[in-house]
């Protein structure tokens, strides 16, 4: 992503067509991705994709781990071998907040998933730090009984 | 045994209320909003009973702990720390599965993009970039406008005093309705119009 006062946004023309760095925000976390912005598609380096996300255009389709989604459209998914991330965004229903002009992108959870886990009412399991950074699990207090408070300083 | 979880962008705003209260319960830290988009909360304070078998027994209940601010929200903590004892001691106050379901708050395909903008715009605000992070915040909070993790949260990222104007327009507007308002028998006065 376009970084503080170096990098200005409106220079918009400068790096277009190049394989600059692309940074995708997913799960919390964010990495950087080769890609190009073309015409305001973007379009990312299938192979570092692969690499930071894990979605890899196979014949079963664009599969992530176990999971593969069909793919009708191979030559919008992957035009000329780079992955345009707002039809990845499609295929495989993920919420997607793009700024092109910032060279940056988050993708979401399909509502689909989260229903599905609300709905079974299992407690999702999550892990966080506490505030001397030590990592915490729900899951390591099964067999007692959670009150799960989310507050804020707001 | 309680776990807190804490919406804040970083340590240094909850840490004095975790000092204070010296906790031998987890008390967590979660700036990327994990929890808070895995449970679907959308304001604070929500509480939520997980079962020893880890399933969810009473969904999002927008309660308090104290009666420090009873004259804006119009809810007493006394009812409710009872009832929290009460299943503590005994299991009772758990709802059963299909009433969970009935008093759930659900996610929607815009609030998932709200999430989704706002996880954008905190990187963008993170990076510097405040202009093009202020416009994603308010894309979010027009996708999810009754979601306060978002629209009141998303203030102190962005400079903003969460207590200040900006707030009173929120609160004008209102936030999430709880469907466990109906259940959980803590009201004692409505809610108070600024």
């Amino acid at each position: 992503m376009r970084r503080g006062p170096r990098r200005r946004a409106w220079e918009s023309g400068d790096r277009e067509g190049e394989m600059d760095a692309f940074r995708l925000v997913e799960d919390g976390r964010s990495c950087e991705v080769p890609g190009e912005v073309i015409g305001g598609r973007v379009r990312l380096s299938a192979a570092a994709l692969e690499s930071a996300l894990g979605y890899a255009l196979g014949p079963e389709g664009l599969c992530r781990g176990e999971r593969c989604f069909p793919v009708r459209d191979r030559a919008a998914l992957a035009p000329g071998g780079a992955i345009d991330l707002a039809e990845l965004a499609r295929v495989t229903g993920r919420p997607l907040a793009l700024d092109a002009e910032e060279r940056a992108a988050a993708l979401g959870t399909p509502v689909e998933d989260r229903l599905a886990a609300l709905r079974g009412l299992e407690a999702p399991d999550f892990c966080l730090p506490d505030f001397s950074g030590r990592m915490h699990r729900l899951s390591e207090h099964r067999g007692k009984k959670v009150l799960l408070i989310a507050y804020a300083s707001w | 045994m309680p776990i807190t979880v804490a919406l804040d962008q970083n340590a240094d705003e909850p840490r004095p209320f975790v000092e204070r209260a010296r906790p031998t319960h987890p008390s967590l830290l979660d700036t990327e909003h994990r929890v808070a988009e895995l449970y679907h909360i959308v304001n604070v304070p929500t509480l939520i009973w997980i079962d020893a078998r880890g399933v969810i027994v009473r969904p999002q209940d927008n309660q308090f702990g104290s009666d420090v601010f009873t004259q804006f929200h119009g809810k007493a903590s006394g009812p409710y720390l009872e009832l929290v004892r009460a299943w503590v001691r005994d299991g009772s106050g758990a709802l059963a599965p299909d009433e969970v379901r009935r008093y759930q708050q659900l996610p929607s395909a815009e609030s998932q993009l709200a999430r989704a903008e706002r996880a954008l715009a905190w990187e963008l605000q993170r990076a510097g970039r405040s202009e093009a992070a202020a416009r994603h915040f308010a894309r979010a909070g027009e996708l999810a406008p009754r979601d306060w993790t978002i629209r009141r949260g998303s203030l102190p990222i962005q400079g903003k005093n969460p207590f200040g104007p900006d707030f009173f327009e929120l609160a004008r507007q209102g936030g999430a309705e709880f469907p466990m308002d109906e259940v959980t028998p803590t009201r004692v006065a409505p809610r108070a119009k600024l």
